[in-house]
């Protein structure tokens, strides 16, 4: 394929000024979405995936921040636009569904004036009893049968399932090309979270959506993406199919993601990952893993080199140096 | 939901208004010194003192003249003044206009002023603005407003001679014809430009003498609510969606703060209330507040106690009305949902 | 645990970082040394009490007198600087009397509930919804304007702001978990409020007191300022201002230098407040 991808990070890196010293939170971040694609950001928490995600969109805030690589969207490199500019971008063609949806919502106005302050934001023209009927028939769309009922509330009126479904119209309803998706869900019970999973999928297949879904649970990735990005500690450690990474886990914290997966079938007992996530202003040198993994030597003390097995398909290890396709070192 | 909620308040805020007479009259009379006798002076007899003592009641017991206090307030009797031979409730008044006018400029001053500056400095965060906003709530804060007031007219009306050292108005203006009792708004109604421009160049000191206090704290309230309204997620949702920085702050970041800057307000005009006293006396303001320097110095019983209870009144509905502005524009209360 | 070590090293560490409230620290410190010396290094102690030198009077300010000499040829600066001891010494003895009588009640009702909550927080109540000045002003207008009542005057009114305080801090800390523990094993109700509650107030309070040694200065300044503080010769801050201001424009500076005294005094226990208050991470 020759077209542009949608998105495409290279080697981002992002370090923040603190008191205690530098912290090298993003570390050489690399990553493609296609128009229309659904791909999945995992990691556990304090990995990285919100600080990239903010990156992404351009909210972090500017200070002690050093950012280094390019975020090319359309082929255009987002750190060369203007702040005006960026902003443009924001909530008509790139837009973001947060994690708790209740937090996320003003609560001193109603959905009617949030919903109707999106719309206009796509279409500033669009006078507010129009902006309104769009609102109905977005509410409708989502299998929300009273939406009068709904407009006319607050935030704090709704249900927490009511409420994601509100932010999700609200993300989709300007039919952007990218959708930042922010571990969606996670904050309701789980059958709420099948039924929005579910929801996203029809919503942003219909609009011709991408999707950059992160998350931290296994199960909703295989659910929802094509493709899955493994994130640990600010690097991405694994890339590939969800077919491919989830057949043959590749990355020793990949595999030990899997493991610690409680499961129903088979009689193994999920096995926790031993050690904690670094300190960033301290990261270890080479491969941040290394004092975790299982299979750590000397040579891992030098940064891993980026192996290719196949088509869309790396992994950053040293463990299968020989079966790869291409290498690429530091 | 809302009128029951609002009911139970105002009847808290009697029972409150009973509380305060009890216990400003019983200072009055549980203090020593005979208060007939301070009225009447050295000079006058025993006898004198001993009728003036069964006019007041003063030989009864506690309860009976409480009692007797009561039944007058219901018929607006105040008492009568000892200071100026007249009824109290008139002095009151009479007096009242003025306060109101003063406390209501001041109010609008604190509102106009103190608001944008604190959502300014919270926007633009440790800059110039914030910083001066800083420094300058601090100042109105730490200064005391009598001080405030001797520089003021120090500065305007002595050396640079620009405004009126004293009074509501300048001795050849007539006051308009009454319809609030505000000269502001009076002069007004009535086309009296030139009066309007004399009653605003005299209360131009004493309301700014007055709101400075109000205003730095206002600053700083807003800034540390709006400050906190930034932290929250929903301002971070809306930068997602490309909303302009001035639209997050004035609209987003601003309305979920107002609501807990309005209920100290409400405080703050008893601050006021208080600081009056002060200001009235320096610019010889004729208002209710100077009344009450002038009867506390004289031990006037009755218009003390008059005084106090108008005031504490009145600062019990200026709060009623507040909780009910809250009510409306709080949407967690207004649809009666129990907590914040 | 040893909170004077903690306090000594990362509090402090802490405390440092805002510059404005180790400036509050360092006023607060300056004018309370000098109010204490000051019999002993001011120019003309004596000018503090009755004293009289028409030939002297309403100097301007000069080498002679830093601060001008007032009507009747008194150093403004001497009297300024026992006016500091007489403020300190009264905002630190009404706190001294307002605090207990105001944190006792306020333990009882959160803690107990019920009936004893409902008397004392009506009783709070009504002494709050008058406003501070007013309700001082007219203690102080049943009484003579002598220093000591003034005390009296003010820790009467001032008393139920710490009621409240402690009332919700109460409520808020009986269902901690080491409140229950003490209270499972039958440590007595005295045990529980005096050595379980109440030492978790302490960071509260200590702000508050703070805070309100500036207010009650602001205070009896302002009562001193209508002439119902001290009685001259006492020299009192508030009453200086008064004084002054009646001879506008001329002896200008009597006014000003008090009224900057006051507000050096105010701006330094308001600064250190806002400092302790961020430190201990304290919501007053």
């Amino acid at each position: 394929m020759t077209d542009v991808p949608l998105l495409q990070v290279e080697d981002l890196n992002l370090k923040f000024h603190l008191f205690e010293g530098v912290s090298h939170v993003l570390d050489g971040v690399e990553m493609q979405v296609r128009k229309g694609e659904r791909v999945a950001l995992v990691g556990e928490s304090g990995c990285g995936k919100s600080v990239f995600v903010r990156t992404v969109l351009g909210l972090l805030n500017r200070r002690n921040v050093e950012v280094s690589g390019e975020i090319r969207y359309h082929g255009e490199d987002l750190f060369g636009l203007s702040d005006g500019q960026r902003r443009d971008l924001r909530g008509r063609k790139i837009t973001m569904i947060f994690q708790d949806p209740v937090a996320a919502l003003n609560p001193v106005f109603t959905i009617a004036d949030q919903m109707t302050e999106v719309i206009r934001r796509g279409n500033p023209k669009c006078r507010s009893a129009e902006a309104l009927d769009i609102a109905r028939q977005a509410l409708l769309q989502v299998s929300i049968d009273e939406p009068d009922r709904v407009l006319k509330s607050y935030p704090f009126q709704l249900s927490g399932g009511m409420n994601q479904r509100v932010i999700i119209t609200m993300a989709l309803i300007n039919r952007p090309e990218l959708v930042l998706a922010d571990e969606p869900g996670t904050s309701l019970d789980v059958t709420v979270q099948e039924q929005t999973l579910r929801l996203m999928t029809r919503l942003t297949q219909d609009a011709g959506a991408a999707v950059l879904l992160i998350a931290h649970n296994l199960g909703v990735v295989r659910e929802f993406a094509e493709r899955v990005y493994v994130m640990y500690a600010g690097t991405i450690v694994e890339e590939g199919t969800v077919e491919e990474v989830f057949r043959d886990p590749l990355h020793p914290y990949t595999k030990a993601l899997f493991a610690a997966v409680p499961r129903l079938t088979g009689g193994a007992m999920p096995r926790a990952i031993e050690g904690m996530v670094p300190d960033y202003t301290r990261a270890p040198e080479g491969c941040r893993f290394h004092p975790r993994c299982p299979h750590a030597t000397e040579r891992c003390k030098v940064p891993p080199p980026t192996l290719t097995m196949g088509p869309g398909r790396r992994v950053k290890c040293i463990l299968h140096e020989g079966q790869a396709v291409e290498a690429v070192h530091g | 939901m809302l009128i029951r909620y609002l009911i139970r308040r105002a009847l808290a805020a009697v029972v409150t208004l009973v509380g305060v007479s009890m216990l400003i009259f019983v200072i009055a009379r549980v203090i020593p010194g005979d208060p007939a006798r301070i009225a009447l002076g050295p000079m006058a007899t025993k006898e004198q003192v001993q009728d003036l003592r069964n006019d007041l009641h003063l030989n009864d017991s506690l309860p009976v003249q409480y009692w007797e206090y009561v039944k007058g307030v219901s018929h607006g009797d105040l008492g009568i003044s000892l200071y100026t031979r007249g009824p109290v409730a008139d002095d009151l008044i009479k007096t009242f206009p003025a306060t109101f006018e003063l406390i209501l400029a001041s109010s609008i001053l604190m509102i106009a002023i103190g608001i944008p500056l604190g959502t300014l400095a919270a926007r633009y965060r440790d800059g110039i603005i914030d910083n001066f906003s800083r420094l300058f709530s601090l100042l109105g804060v730490v200064t005391p407003n009598f001080v405030w007031s001797v520089s003021f007219m120090l500065v305007f009306a002595f050396w640079l001679e620009v405004l009126p050292v004293a009074g509501r108005l300048s001795e050849t203006v007539m006051a308009p014809p009454h319809v609030t009792g505000l000269y502001l708004i009076d002069s007004l109604i009535a086309g009296q430009w030139a009066t309007f421009r004399d009653a605003f160049a005299h209360i131009l000191m004493p309301a700014a003498a007055l709101s400075l206090a109000s205003i730095g704290q206002t600053t700083r309230l807003t800034r540390a609510n709006v400050g906190e309204s930034y932290e929250r997620q929903y301002i971070e949702f809306a930068r997602a969606y490309g909303f302009h920085e001035g639209r997050i702050a004035a609209k987003y970041a601003l309305r979920p703060a107002l609501i807990p800057t309005l209920t100290i307000l409400g405080l703050d005009i008893a601050v006021k209330l208080g600081s009056a006293f002060l200001v009235e006396a320096v610019f010889a303001w004729p208002g209710m507040a100077r009344y009450g320097v002038y009867v506390i110095l004289e031990k006037d019983l009755n218009a003390i106690v008059g005084t106090v209870l108008v005031i504490a009144a009145f600062f019990l509905v200026i709060n009623l009305i507040i909780d009910i502005i809250v009510a409306f524009i709080d949407p967690r209360i207004r649809l009666g949902v129990r907590g914040q | 645990m040893n909170p004077a070590a903690i306090f000594r090293s990362r509090g402090w560490y802490k405390f440092s970082r805002n510059k404005l409230s180790v400036f509050g620290l360092v006023l607060v410190i300056g004018f309370v040394s000098v109010a204490f010396l000051a019999p002993f290094i001011t120019p003309y102690p004596e000018h503090a009490g009755p004293f009289v030198d028409f030939d002297n009077a309403t100097k301007p300010p000069s080498l002679a007198h830093w601060f001008g000499t007032d009507v009747i040829g008194r150093d403004i600066l001497s009297r300024v600087v026992f006016g500091y001891r007489i403020s300190l010494e009264l905002a630190f003895i009404v706190l001294i009397i307002a605090v207990p009588t105001g944190v006792i009640p306020g333990l009882i009702a959160g803690y107990f509930g019920g009936w004893w909550e409902t008397v004392i927080m009506r009783v709070t109540d009504v002494f709050l919804s008058v406003p501070p000045l007013v309700l001082a002003l007219a203690i102080m207008g049943f009484l003579e304007p002598t220093l000591t009542n003034a005390m009296i005057a003010i820790s009467a009114m001032w008393w139920p702001w710490y009621t409240r305080l402690l009332y919700n801090l109460t409520r808020q800390l009986k269902n901690e978990d080491y409140v229950t523990a003490a209270e499972v094993v039958g440590a007595p109700h005295w045990h529980v409020l005096l050595r379980e509650i109440l030492p978790n107030c302490v960071p509260s309070l200590l702000t508050k007191m703070t805070l309100d040694m500036s207010f009650v200065i602001l205070l009896a300044a302002g009562l001193g300022f209508l002439g119902l503080g001290v009685q001259p010769p006492t020299p009192e801050l508030g009453s200086m201002v008064a004084e002054g201001a009646n001879y506008l424009p001329s002896l200008w500076w009597l006014p000003v230098f008090s009224g900057l005294a006051i507000l050096i005094a105010v701006l330094g226990f308001n600064l250190l407040g806002d400092g302790l208050r961020d430190l201990l991470d304290v919501d007053i």
